[in-house]
């Protein structure tokens, strides 16, 4: 079961490469994600790039993949990545799967836009098209637009496109 | 001409692979049906030596060489374009080059 548009979303707590706890919080973007993904790497500067552009809202990278089977997808190679990259938001380990469980999330990337109440507000991909970088993640801004201005977002939902979520056996 | 694609289901890229794959062997004039390979577990990828889908092989040999090291498993492959970006496909030239270099 996914999270539903207007649901309150499911708190949690999770660890970033360097160990540090972060909670959920309010206005806020969960994109689940990971490094083996073809899908969450085209999109990740867009993403990066929005998170940059909103100071004001919390953006949370979460990656759920199981690292055994997807050894790209371990804690050292999220380290390493962190450390090579210009990340402006902490990259979360969900070891347990839980919290990639909870929202329902089926893909990287799979975007979760939350207002200062946390209930979605917006889910789905960040933009039409992975191919375009010019479309600057348009669904998720266009999102976070209406949640700070206090409106209604105009397209809640959208498919999310990539690679599905590899959870554990 | 044998040209195979392999694929796996977990990526939403194989249909795209298809319709590109068939697209450019047409416009280079090209003959040739395409086999399509399914991979469906772990053992099967490594005894394919399936580094990830699409995968794309002409005369048996890879399109695109894959990174040294990187395992044979169920996986999204991560191919690069021409220009440097991230991309669940190849670049279709890079297919072009390879379907042209085995017409010749």
């Amino acid at each position: 079961m996914s999270l539903g548009i207007g649901e309150p979303a499911p708190d949690f707590t999770l660890p970033d490469t360097a160990g540090e706890e972060h909670s959920l919080a309010g206005p806020a973007v969960v994109v689940f994600t990971c490094n083996h993904c073809p899908y969450a790497l085209a999109w990740h500067d867009r993403i990066a790039s929005a998170a940059r552009d909103y100071p004001d809202v919390r953006f949370y990278a979460v990656n759920p993949n199981d690292a055994e089977r997807y050894p790209r997808d371990s804690l050292e190679a999220m380290r390493q990545r962190v450390e090579n990259e210009d990340w402006p938001m902490p990259y979360l380990r969900d070891e347990s799967q839980e919290v990639a469980r909870a929202f329902g999330a089926n893909t990287t990337p799979d975007v979760f836009v939350l207002d200062a109440d946390g209930r979605l507000r917006y889910r789905g991909a960040p933009d039409a098209d992975h191919r375009d970088s010019s479309l600057k993640a348009s669904w998720l801004r266009e999102a976070l637009d209406s949640v700070l201005a206090g409106e209604e977002v105009a397209r809640p939902e959208t498919d999310p496109i990539g690679c599905s979520v590899k959870w554990r056996r | 001409m044998t040209v195979e694609l392999l694929w796996w289901e977990g990526c939403p890229s194989h249909p795209e692979a298809l319709a590109e794959l068939e697209r450019v062997l047409c416009e280079e004039g090209v003959d040739a049906e395409v086999s399509c390979v399914e991979i469906e577990d772990d053992e099967q990828a490594r005894r394919e030596r399936f580094p990830g889908s699409p995968t794309i092989r002409i005369d048996g040999e890879d399109i695109v060489s894959p990174a040294a090291g990187d395992p044979f498993s169920l996986t999204c492959r991560v191919y690069r374009t021409r220009d440097g970006r991230f991309s669940p496909l190849p670049d279709p030239e890079d297919l072009r080059e390879a379907i042209r270099s085995r017409a010749a």
